[in-house]
C-alpha cells in the first residue's frame, strides 16, 4: 500500500552507504569532513560536510532533514486546536513561544480577542520560554568552547524556569497551554511569589556567567572576530532576532509590531550591538535573558484579573482568510501563514521557522575558516534541529 | 632502596630481586595513583565544582568507582576499525604507557624511596615524557578516521611546541641546585636557607616562581588539558585521536593520561616545592613522614591542575602555538638568565 | 452528529464559503478590528482579508451591501501604489488590509517585483518563500482507502473531473499552484506578501537568488515538496528528503500515509460531548 518501492528503498540504502563512505577515504587535496549528524556540537542531528585544506575550510554545505516530520503536511490534516500539541514541538526549549503566533493568527482569523489577563499571562510564559532556551544557550555555548562547568549551572538554574511552567502549564517541555480565546487554565497559588524569586535567580546566573564567560580572556580570544556577518548579508539571508541584532539591525518585532500580547504595557530595552560576531551574538542573548527578567517581574506585578478565555464555539471552525502573524521567539522570527478555507482545520499552514534561515547562512560564512571556529560559529548562530527540519 | 628493603627483609637482596621489586613497586604506584587522582579530580572535585555529587553508588561517596570502572573496561570487547592499521592500532597504547612509566622511575617518595636515583634525573624525565607523542601519533593515524588524524596531529603539534618552555623552565631550578638528580634537588632545597634563614630550607618556588608558572602551564599543555587540550577537544573532534579506542586499549590511554598528571604533579612538587623534605625530621622519621608529605603535595598540585582544566575554555591551535612560541620560551629564557645573574651575584 | 457520519470535513462547497464571510460581515467590525490593531495608526478597516475567489456566486450578492467603506492605511497603501507604478499591467491583484499587503504578480514579473521591492520599497528582509498547492484536500474521512489507480481522490468540489478553476485565496489566483513569499523592511517595519500562479503542467519560475540570496534553500524546498522549478537556481536538490525520494510531498494528491492506513480518529470515532449536544450541534452545522 504504500508507495515507496523496494527499488527506491534500496536506492536510498545505497546512497546513505554512498555518503558514509566520504568519511573514510583520505583525499590528498583537502579532507572532506562530515559534522554530524551524530556530533555534540551540533544541537541534534545536523550534518555539515566540509571540505577542509588543513584546518581552513574551502566549503561547507550543511545537510539538514534528518529530523525532518513534514509538519506542513500535518497540519494540514489536524483541526485547530489539535495543532497546539504539534507545534511545540518545533523549537522544543521555549515550546511555550511556537504556539503563540499560531494561535493569534487563528484569533486573528476569527476576530476573537482573548481577555487581558490571558494576554498578559501568554507573555509572561512566552518570555519565561524565552529565558529557558537563552540560559541553555549561555551554559552551551562553554561548553562548545571547552568550558565545561558553566553548562552545569545553566542547567540547574533552568530547572527552576521549567518548573515554574510545569507548575502552571503541566508540560515541563510541551505546554500545550494556548488556546484559541484564551489559555488553558489560570495560574496556580503561589505561582507568582515563586516565579519572582526564580527570575532573581536566573538573574544570578546571568551575572555569572557574564563574569566566568564573557570575561574570560579566552573566550574572548575565541569569539571576538569570528563568524563576522555584516548587516545586509544578514538581511538578505532572512537571519533574525539576536543574530541580526548582533549585526547592529535594531529590530524587535515585540516592539515593533501591534501585537495583542502586553509587551507594550511594560517598560522594556532592546539591545543590539555592532560587531556581528560570535562574541556579540553572546553579549546580545546575555542581556535579553536579563531584559526578560525584567520582562516577567513587570508584568507579574501588573497582572490584570478577570476571564482566563474569551467565549468561543465549543466546536472551532475558522472563517475563510489568510493571515500572517509572526512573533519575536527566543531563536529569532517565528510566523505561520494560515490559509484557511472556512473548515475546521486549516487548508494549508506555512511555518516559518528562524533557525531554517539562520543556517542557511552556513555555505556563506564558513569558507575560509578553521575548524574549531566552526564550532564556535554553530554555536553562536544557535539553531534547534526541530526548527531548521520542521 | 636497597638500603631500606634490606633491614625490612632481613635478606640481603640481589640485583635481581630487588629489580624486581623496583618494577613491580612502580607497577603498584602507577595504577593507584591514577585511579586517586580519577576519584579525587575527576569524579568529586569536578561535581562539586559543577554542583553536582558525582558517583555515589559504589561504595560510600562512591569510592569504589574508580575500581569498578577499572573492571568494566576490562571485560568489554577488542575492537578494531575495519581499516585500522591493526599492529599500530594495537601498539599505541602500549607506547604511551611505556612513557608514563618510565617517569616513575626517577620520583622520590622518600630519602631512600626511590626506583632508581638518576643522575641525568630531570633531562631523564623530560626526555622519556616526551615519547608519549610517538604514541599519540600512531594511534590517531592508524585509527583510519579524519577525526583522529586530525587530533593526532593537532597533539603533535602542540607537545612539541610546549616540550621547549617546560624544559627551560626547569633548566632555572637545575642551575640553582648545581645537580639533575631529583634527589639531589631535594636535598639542595633541604640544606639550603633563604638569606641566611634556614628554617624551612630553600624551597624553590620563592626563586623560580616564574619558572614555577612556566612550568605549571607547559605541563597542562602537555597532560593535554584544558585549556590547551585541542587534541581531545570534546565537542569538536568527539574524542580526538582517542576516538575509534575502546575497552583496554582506551583504558590504558586514560590511564596514562591521570597517572602522567600524577607524575608532572610529583616532578613539580620536587622542583618547586621541595619533595619529600619535612623540615626538622631525618633518618627513619623521614622515610615514613616522606611518602605522606610527597603524597600531599601532589594532591595539591592535581587540584591546581584540574581547578584550572575545569574552569576555562580551550584555545584554538594557532593560539596555544602562538602562546608557546612567542610568550612562553622568551619568558622562559629571561628566567634563565635572571637566575644566572643572581646566582653569580648572590 | 452521530459517529456514522459519512459527510467529510474536506472542502466543503461553495455555499458554506460563502456563508461564512458574509455571516462575519453581519458582526460590528469597528469595536473588534480596533482592538486587533491597537498600534496602527490607521484607522480600523475591514477586519478579514477576505478571499477574491470568482467563483463563489453567493459572495458577489453578499459583498456591496454588507462591506463598510475601507479606508486607506496610511503606511501600506503609498507602498502598494509604487508598486502599482513600477511593475504596471503586472500587478495582476493586490489586497491592503488587517494591516498588511498582499500582491499578485504576473509570472514573468517575478524577479523584477523582488528588485523593485528591495530596491524602491526598501525590503532588505527576506522572510520566507513557499509554494500554494490550491487543489482541494482529499477526503480522507470515514472507510475511504487510498486507491492508487484512481485520478482524483476522494470527494472534491466538482466530483469525477479535475477542477479547471480553483478557490484561491486573498489577491486572488487562476491556477492550481502559487508561490508566495514574504519581504520586510527592517526600517519601516512594514511586511509584504507577494503572490504568483504558475503554470499547472509545468510550474518553473525564476529564482531570486540574485535578489534575495537567502531563496537559496528556500526554492530547495519548495522544488522538493512541490515540484516547481526555478530557473537560475544553481543547484537545486533536496534539502529535507533523502536523494532518492520520489514524488512532491506537500501537493494535495500526494498521500499521507498514515492517514490512509487509518481514517482520521477525529471523524469516525468522535463521541458527543456530554451535556452539550444539542448545542454543538446548532452551532456547528453540517459536519461530523
Amino acid at each position: 500500500m504504500t508507495t515507496v518501492t523496494e527499488w527506491q528503498k534500496e536506492a536510498y540504502i545505497a546512497g546513505q552507504a554512498a555518503d558514509a563512505r566520504v568519511n573514510v577515504e583520505l583525499e590528498t587535496d583537502g579532507m572532506t569532513l562530515n559534522i554530524g549528524p551524530q556530533h555534540p556540537a551540533t544541537h541534534g542531528t545536523l550534518r555539515v560536510v566540509v571540505r577542509l585544506d588543513g584546518e581552513q575550510v574551502v566549503w561547507a554545505d550543511p545537510a539538514c532533514g534528518y529530523m525532518h516530520r513534514g509538519y506542513e503536511k500535518l497540519l494540514e490534516v489536524r483541526k485547530y486546536p489539535q495543532i497546539t500539541t504539534l507545534v511545540n514541538r518545533l523549537d522544543w526549549l521555549g515550546s511555550f513561544a511556537n504556539e503563540v503566533p499560531f494561535i493569534l493568527a487563528a484569533e486573528r482569523l476569527m476576530d476573537v480577542e482573548a481577555p487581558p489577563r490571558a494576554q498578559w499571562i501568554r507573555t509572561v510564559l512566552f518570555e519565561m520560554a524565552r529565558i529557558a532556551n537563552l540560559t541553555l544557550f549561555l551554559g552551551d555555548m562553554g561548553v562548545q568552547l571547552g568550558a565545561v562547568t558553566p553548562v552545569f549551572y545553566a542547567f540547574r538554574d533552568r530547572e527552576y524556569v521549567l518548573n515554574l511552567i510545569e507548575a502552571a502549564t503541566g508540560g515541563r517541555f510541551h505546554p500545550n497551554y494556548d488556546r484559541i480565546g484564551g489559555l488553558k487554565d489560570d495560574l496556580p497559588k503561589g505561582w507568582i511569589d515563586e516565579c519572582k524569586s526564580t527570575m532573581q535567580r536566573v538573574r544570578n546566573f546571568c551575572d555569572e556567567m557574564e563574569d566566568l564567560l564573557l570575561g574570560n580572556e579566552i573566550f574572548n580570544s575565541r569569539t571576538r572576530g569570528i563568524g563576522v556577518i555584516p548587516k545586509h548579508v544578514a538581511l538578505d539571508y532572512g537571519l533574525s532576532g539576536a543574530n541580526v541584532r548582533a549585526s547592529g539591525v535594531d529590530w524587535d518585532i515585540r516592539r515593533d509590531e501591534p501585537s495583542p500580547l502586553a509587551w507594550k504595557d511594560v517598560e522594556w530595552k532592546v539591545w543590539t550591538h555592532p560587531d556581528g560576531d560570535s562574541f556579540a551574538r553572546y553579549w546580545v542573548r546575555l542581556q535579553e535573558t536579563r531584559e526578560a527578567t525584567s520582562i516577567v517581574e513587570q508584568l507579574l506585578d501588573g497582572l490584570p484579573a478577570g476571564p482566563i478565555m474569551a467565549k468561543v464555539p465549543r466546536i472551532i471552525k475558522v472563517p475563510a482568510g489568510e493571515a500572517w502573524v509572526h512573533t519575536e521567539n527566543p531563536l529569532g522570527e517565528m510566523g505561520y501563514y494560515i490559509v484557511s478555507k472556512g473548515d475546521l482545520g486549516p487548508f494549508r499552514v506555512k511555518v516559518r521557522t528562524p533557525s531554517f534561515n539562520n543556517i542557511s547562512i552556513l555555505p556563506w560564512l564558513l569558507r575560509g575558516v578553521y575548524v574549531p571556529d566552526v564550532i564556535t560559529i554553530l554555536a553562536s548562530l544557535y539553531f534547534i534541529l526541530g526548527d531548521i527540519d520542521r | 632502596m636497597s638500603s631500606v628493603l634490606n633491614p625490612l627483609l632481613g635478606v640481603d637482596l640481589g640485583f635481581g630481586w630487588l629489580a624486581a621489586i623496583k618494577i613491580l613497586a612502580v607497577y603498584a604506584v602507577v595504577p593507584v595513583g591514577a585511579l586517586l587522582y580519577v576519584y579525587v579530580f575527576l569524579f568529586k572535585m569536578v561535581s562539586h565544582m559543577q554542583s553536582r555529587l558525582g558517583p555515589m553508588e559504589a561504595g560510600p561517596h562512591g569510592v569504589l568507582q574508580a575500581p569498578v570502572e577499572l573492571l568494566k573496561f576490562l571485560q568489554k570487547e577488542d575492537i578494531f576499525p575495519a581499516r585500522a592499521d591493526r599492529r599500530v592500532f594495537a601498539l599505541a597504547p602500549f607506547v604511551v604507557f611505556m612513557s608514563t612509566f618510565l617517569l616513575f622511575v626517577i620520583i622520590p617518595a622518600g630519602p631512600r624511596l626511590v626506583a632508581e636515583d638518576l643522575d641525568t634525573g630531570v633531562f631523564f624525565a623530560l626526555a622519556v615524557s616526551s615519547l608519549s607523542v610517538i604514541g599519540i601519533l600512531m594511534a590517531g593515524w592508524a585509527s583510519a578516521n579524519k577525526y583522529s588524524v586530525t587530533g593526532g596531529l593537532r597533539a603533535a603539534g602542540q607537545l612539541i611546541a610546549y616540550e621547549l618552555p617546560m624544559v627551560l623552565a626547569v633548566v632555572g631550578v637545575v642551575m640553582q641546585a648545581g645537580t639533575m638528580s631529583l634527589q639531589g634537588i631535594v636535598h639542595a632545597q633541604a640544606d639550603g636557607a633563604i638569606f641566611g634563614v634556614d628554617v624551612i630550607g630553600n624551597p624553590y618556588i620563592l626563586t623560580q616562581f616564574l619558572g614555577f608558572l612556566i612550568f605549571a602551564i607547559a605541563a597542562q599543555a602537555e597532560l593535554t588539558q584544558t585549556p590547551f587540550d585541542m587534541p581531545v577537544a570534546e565537542s569538536e573532534l568527539v574524542a580526538g585521536y582517542l576516538t575509534e579506542y575502546s575497552g583496554v586499549r582506551f583504558l590504558l590511554f586514560f590511564m596514562a593520561e591521570f597517572a602522567s598528571a600524577f607524575a608532572f604533579a610529583a616532578i613539580g612538587a620536587v622542583l618547586y616545592f621541595g619533595g619529600w623534605y619535612v623540615p626538622g625530621v631525618e633518618g627513619l622519621a623521614a622515610d615514613i613522614l616522606g611518602p605522606v608529605v610527597m603524597l600531599t603535595k601532589v594532591m595539591i598540585l592535581g587540584f591546581i591542575i584540574f581547578w584550572v582544566r575545569f574552569t576555562l575554555p580551550r584555545f584554538r591551535e594557532d593560539q596555544l602555538q602562538m602562546f608557546a612560541w612567542k610568550y612562553l620560551i622568551p619568558l622562559s629564557l629571561v628566567n634563565i638568565l635572571a637566575t644566572g645573574i643572581f646566582k653569580v651575584a648572590f | 452528529m452521530s459517529s456514522a457520519d459519512n459527510e467529510g470535513t474536506g472542502p466543503e462547497g461553495p455555499e458554506d464559503e460563502g456563508a461564512t464571510p458574509a455571516a462575519e460581515q453581519e458582526a460590528p467590525p469597528e469595536a473588534v478590528s480596533a482592538e486587533a490593531e491597537a498600534a496602527v495608526p490607521a484607522e480600523a478597516e475591514a477586519e478579514i482579508a477576505e478571499p477574491a475567489s470568482a467563483e463563489s456566486t453567493s459572495d458577489a450578492t453578499a459583498e456591496p451591501e454588507a462591506e463598510p467603506e475601507p479606508e486607506p492605511d496610511p503606511l501600506r497603501q503609498p507602498l502598494l501604489d509604487l508598486l502599482r507604478e513600477r511593475l504596471g499591467d503586472d500587478l495582476v491583484g493586490s489586497e491592503v488590509a488587517a494591516g498588511d499587503i498582499w500582491v499578485r504578480v504576473e509570472r514573468s514579473a517575478w524577479r523584477r517585483a523582488g528588485e523593485v521591492c528591495k530596491a524602491d520599497l526598501d525590503m532588505d528582509y527576506f522572510c520566507f518563500l513557499g509554494g500554494m498547492d490550491w487543489l482541494p484536500a482529499p477526503d480522507l474521512s470515514a472507510e475511504k482507502v487510498w486507491d492508487p489507480d484512481s485520478e482524483q481522490p476522494g470527494e472534491a468540489a466538482t466530483p469525477a473531473e479535475a477542477p479547471t478553476t480553483y478557490e484561491t485565496g486573498v489577491a486572488g489566483g487562476q491556477t492550481r499552484f502559487q508561490v508566495f513569499a514574504r519581504l520586510m523592511s527592517t526600517t519601516s517595519k512594514v511586511g509584504i506578501t507577494l503572490k504568483v500562479d504558475l503554470d499547472s503542467d509545468d510550474p518553473r519560475l525564476d529564482s531570486w537568488i540574485p535578489v534575495y540570496r537567502g531563496a537559496d534553500w528556500h526554492e530547495r524546498e519548495c522544488w522538493e515538496m512541490y515540484g516547481f522549478q526555478f530557473d537560475g537556481h544553481p543547484d537545486l536538490r533536496h534539502i529535507y528528503l533523502p536523494a532518492e525520494f520520489e514524488g512532491h510531498p506537500q501537493r494535495k494528491d500526494f498521500p499521507l500515509l498514515a492517514r490512509e492506513v487509518k481514517p482520521w480518529p477525529g471523524l469516525v470515532d468522535k463521541e458527543p460531548i456530554p451535556g452539550e449536544d444539542e448545542e454543538a450541534d446548532a452551532t456547528a452545522g453540517g459536519e461530523t
